[in-house]
């Protein structure tokens, strides 16, 4: 039996004209916003780098490889990614833990997995099939979940966010928890219960502070006051702001950030490269960015709300949420209202787990917009 | 599948998730708003206080050093200069292998241990793409051998950098002095601003009392660094102000005469252009080579330098106090002739010793029979001790004291170094407050001949000298004649001792004298008379060493030549028109005419027989 959505009442004849695009499962608006802002990635990134053209190259080759991977994806039927996502989920939660017996260290930390012939964060795979597994439990139900469902989604949010917080890389949990809940919340729980879940939390907050690491106890106390110790953990955040203010409404130009290029600014291409774009390109380019941010969220909602089975609109709305949540993150810490967590700056920061990671989710909103079908399979 | 989806709503369920995405996206606008606003807030009202932040970030003073002014003699000879130096310099970010290319280095030049360690000293304090130099003042040899094979060592590089240079070593070494680098001590008590660029300052002699004048002011550079402090762009100058010349009133080739003249004895000689009080000659010698302090001195090199019982650090021209034997002899008896206790018809008769009455003990001269009788124009002549025991027994301690102080003596002359001392002068006074003793006839009676307590400086005898070759007319004795690029070219001359009024005749009597110790046939200097045509007025003197035991050294094979008198000798010339006063101390040299005189006469010949 066929779900009796809305749409399902169009005849064969009324579906809209489908291009070559279409064929390939590509949603051109996405994709156009997508090319934007990767286009934006490389011009401030020659410049974040110092002009290195190697950097470039390589930051180009992931480039294709992310959005490759967002290609294959669009190519799955949602149907088949909620028939895995159980298989998917479990083989994450043993890389999880294979990463904390034997991964390699790198930056103090254990995230990389060593598969001999590429280095490989499981942290990455996580947080795409975090929401599938939810969305696939949650599916199974009627919306909204009960309490006996909301529990068990919280232990498969729990599960795999301590396994990460335990490498440790707050960062990375936080934004895993964040697209499990954001699951729950597109379930439809009441608000009351987030209200109460909202209360609870900040109660738990002390207990929290407890267990957490001595640098990222540091980290929001730089957020606090980051004067306090201006060339040790304050250092990011103040030069960060005075790259941020010293461009101005129309910035100082393409190529001619002196923050940047005098390397004042850490992390320049990577977590920090929107102090580097604000810096070069003002008030009027960050805002031209919000926007193309805002665009791409509105329409990977758009997309939610025309998925045609529950699986796909949880899932297309935690993805959406998600990147919002990254790209909010990332900005709130660049600009000093958020701790320092190593979040990159969706779509436009060099690093390649990451962006790979994020286009396979914009190819699974691809793969649910254009495989909609008016009649079953 | 059949079953999940038959019992769900579909209506609700779309309802809901259309519900929850309108939420999302006000939530998502709202974040949105709040970004855009801490955006506004940091880029528009934050926007000048950023940027001067960012402008302090990137914009560096860096200071530049002034070129240090060069010093000159009176003929324009340089004496102290600024040469290119050559050093070696690592920048460690771009040698390979450090230890590898030190040990090359190394066995490439003459680089020593304390070179390598010093090395590595600085490396630790230093950034990693700064240049570190290794080996300084390379030879054109080595400058050679590295520049064949410097492909060999990446990021070793020759730099070329301004040192001061004394080319006349140890001739000058005394009153040039030289510069050394800036202790903490010295940099309290300069302008710290003005010393930003220079790591050098005066230590001694002339380098030192015209430090401010020599170093000039110094300029600053804008420069662009990125965060660790590298140099990216030079945004603009001030240029540094170079010191100014000085042209001194030494003439470096009677400075050599006299240097060399003194041979292989230590001593000091200083001559001053009688009118005007201009220093031609102002020697100490052993010298010492005073540009290995400009790089500084290795401690072991230094320590030979102190230790040395010839004492090559000591100025002795400046600060060497002596007493001035016989030399005094001219003053006493111009004390005598002033005071009316003798005039030239006065005569004794020297048996070779004096007694004062009732007083067993016999106070010797020099010539052991005797000088027979003998007037003031003899006594002088021919050095009669006997005759100035008697007067000095007749004019009493404070009448001599006091005269002689006119003429400068147991006072600093006031010359433009520092550290000069002051001599001394004894009286009664002095000797109760110092020793707390009475004072005794006998040590009047030796005063009289310049023994005893009576202590003089090589300077302080020329000035006294040019004073009396003057007529009593007093100069002050000055090193810089002329200070380039000052509205003030010549160095106001201050009255230091004032002039007193000589009897003329009393004054030409005893010139009269002191020519006769020259030109006479029985004068103590006889031998230095021949072959000049001008008159010069002199004085012998031969001092009994007794500083000797300050420096006692016990090495017995110095200890003979320790012990032996210091030979002196006054003169100024031509005598009826003065020009040139000369002071002349041979330490442990024996007799002053023999010894002393000849070095005075051919510094003298130089001066008088150049220009006539």
């Amino acid at each position: 039996m066929i779900p009796q959505t809305s749409e399902n009442r169009f005849p064969l004849g009324n579906q809209p004209a489908r291009g070559f695009l279409h064929h390939l499962h590509i949603d051109v608006p996405l994709v156009a916003g997508l090319a934007f802002l990767s286009s934006i990635s490389l011009i401030i990134l020659y410049s974040a780098s110092g002009q290195q053209m190697e950097l470039l190259m390589r930051h180009a080759a992931r480039l294709g490889l992310a959005y490759s991977a967002m290609l294959i994806l669009a190519q799955i039927h949602p149907r088949h990614l909620q028939r895995h996502a159980p298989l998917l989920f479990v083989i994450g939660i043993g890389l999880l833990v294979a990463v904390l017996i034997g991964g390699d260290i790198g930056k103090g930390a254990q995230r990389w997995l060593n598969l001999g012939f590429f280095r490989f964060q499981p942290a990455e795979m996580i947080k795409i099939s975090t929401p599938m597994i939810i969305a696939w439990y949650l599916a199974e139900h009627v919306l909204p979940p009960q309490r006996r469902q909301i529990m068990v989604t919280a232990g498969l949010i729990a599960i795999p966010a301590l396994l990460i917080a335990k490498q440790p890389d707050l960062g990375t949990s936080l934004l895993v928890a964040a697209s499990g809940t954001a699951v729950l919340f597109m379930s439809g729980i009441s608000w009351w219960f987030q209200v109460r879940c909202v209360i609870l939390l900040a109660g738990l907050t002390p207990i929290l502070w407890h267990f957490m690491h001595d640098y990222q106890k540091a980290r929001i106390m730089t957020l606090l006051n980051p004067e306090a110790d201006p060339l040790g953990k304050g250092y990011q955040i103040i030069q960060s702001k005075i790259a941020i203010g010293s461009g101005g409404m129309y910035g100082k130009g393409w190529l001619n950030g002196t923050q940047t290029h005098l390397e004042f600014l850490p992390e320049r291409s990577t977590d920090f490269i929107f102090a580097v774009f604000a810096e070069e390109f003002g008030l009027l380019g960050c805002l031209g960015l919000l926007t193309a941010y805002l665009l791409i969220c509105c329409r990977c909602l758009y997309i939610t709300v025309h998925a045609q089975d529950t699986f796909s609109r949880l899932l297309a709305g935690s993805l959406s949420i998600t990147f919002f949540v990254y790209v909010f993150v990332n900005i709130g810490m660049v600009i000093g209202i958020l701790p320092v967590v190593g979040v990159p700056l969706p779509l436009i920061s060099y690093g390649g787990t990451s962006m790979v990671t994020l286009l396979a989710g914009f190819g699974i909103l691809m793969s649910i917009h254009t495989h909609r079908r008016l009649l079953p399979v | 599948m059949v079953r999940r989806f038959t019992i769900k709503d579909s209506y609700l369920e779309n309802r809901l998730i259309i519900n929850r995405v309108v939420a999302a996206l006000v939530v998502i606008l709202f974040l949105n708003l709040l970004l855009a606003g801490r955006l506004i807030y940091l880029q528009i009202s934050g926007h000048e206080h950023y940027s001067s932040l960012s402008q302090n970030n990137r914009i560096k003073i860096s200071p530049l050093q002034p070129t240090r002014g060069l010093i000159f003699d009176r003929q324009g000879e340089i004496l102290a200069q600024n040469i290119t130096t050559y050093s070696l310099e690592l920048i460690p970010e771009q040698v390979g292998n450090l230890e590898e290319t030190l040990t090359g280095l190394q066995r490439l030049l003459d680089i020593d241990d304390r070179e390598i360690e010093q090395f590595r000293r600085l490396r630790k304090r230093s950034k990693r793409f700064a240049s570190i130099p290794l080996k300084w003042r390379m030879t054109e040899r080595e400058l050679a051998k590295f520049s064949v094979r410097r492909f060999q060592f990446p990021g070793a590089e020759v730099h070329a950098r301004l040192a001061r240079d004394y080319p006349y070593g140890n001739i000058l070494a005394h009153v040039v002095g030289y510069v050394g680098r800036i202790n903490e001590k010295e940099l309290k008590s300069v302008d710290p601003a003005a010393y930003r660029g220079t790591n050098h300052i005066g230590k001694t002699g002339i380098e030192a009392s015209y430090e401010t004048m020599l170093h000039g002011k110094a300029g600053y550079e804008e420069i662009e660094t990125n965060a660790q402090g590298r140099l990216i762009n030079r945004l603009g100058q001030i240029p540094p102000e170079s010191g100014v010349n000085l042209h001194l009133t030494l003439d470096i080739q009677m400075q050599k005469a006299a240097y060399n003249g003194l041979g292989t004895h230590n001593g000091a000689v200083v001559a001053i252009e009688a009118k005007t009080g201009n220093i031609l000659v102002f020697t100490s010698k052993p010298g010492f080579d005073p540009n290995p302090f400009v790089h500084g001195i290795p401690v072991k090199d230094y320590d030979l330098l102190r230790s040395s019982a010839d004492r090559p650090l000591f100025d002795r021209a400046l600060r060497g106090q002596y007493p001035p034997g016989s030399t005094v002899k001219p003053f006493i008896g111009l004390a005598g002739l002033e005071h009316g206790v003798v005039d030239m018809r006065h005569s004794i008769f020297c048996p070779g010793f004096y007694q004062l009455p009732n007083v067993s003990h016999k106070y010797r001269d020099w010539k052991t029979w005797g000088h027979g009788h003998v007037d003031m124009n003899a006594a002088i002549t021919q050095s009669c001790d006997v005759y100035f025991y008697g007067l000095a027994y007749s004019l009493g301690i404070e009448r001599l004291s006091g005269f002689l102080k006119k003429f400068g003596f147991g006072s600093k002359t006031g010359i433009d170094l520092s550290g000069e001392k002051a001599g001394l002068l004894p009286s009664r006074k002095w000797k109760r407050k110092a020793r707390n003793e009475p004072w005794y006839p006998g040590e009047t009676l030796i005063a009289g001949i310049g023994q005893g307590f009576i202590q003089v400086t090589p300077l302080q005898l020329a000035n006294a000298t040019a004073q009396l070759a003057n007529r009593g007319k007093a100069v002050r004795p000055h090193l810089v004649r002329r200070i380039e690029r000052k509205a003030e070219s010549m160095i106001p001359l201050q009255q230091f001792s004032p002039d007193i009024q000589i009897d003329p005749r009393n004054a030409e009597s005893i010139i009269q004298a002191m020519v006769n110790v020259v030109h006479g046939d029985r004068g103590t200097a006889h031998s230095i008379s021949n072959g000049i045509d001008y008159k010069i007025a002199g004085k012998t003197g031969t001092a009994q060493v007794f500083t000797v035991k300050q420096e006692e050294n016990y090495d017995e094979s110095r200890i003979d030549k320790k012990l032996r008198d210091h030979a002196l000798f006054i003169a100024f010339a031509p005598a009826n028109n003065p020009r040139i006063a000369i002071a002349v101390v041979v330490e442990n040299g024996g007799h002053g005419g023999s010894v002393a005189a000849p070095i005075a006469k051919q510094v003298i010949h130089r001066y008088l027989g150049r220009e006539s």
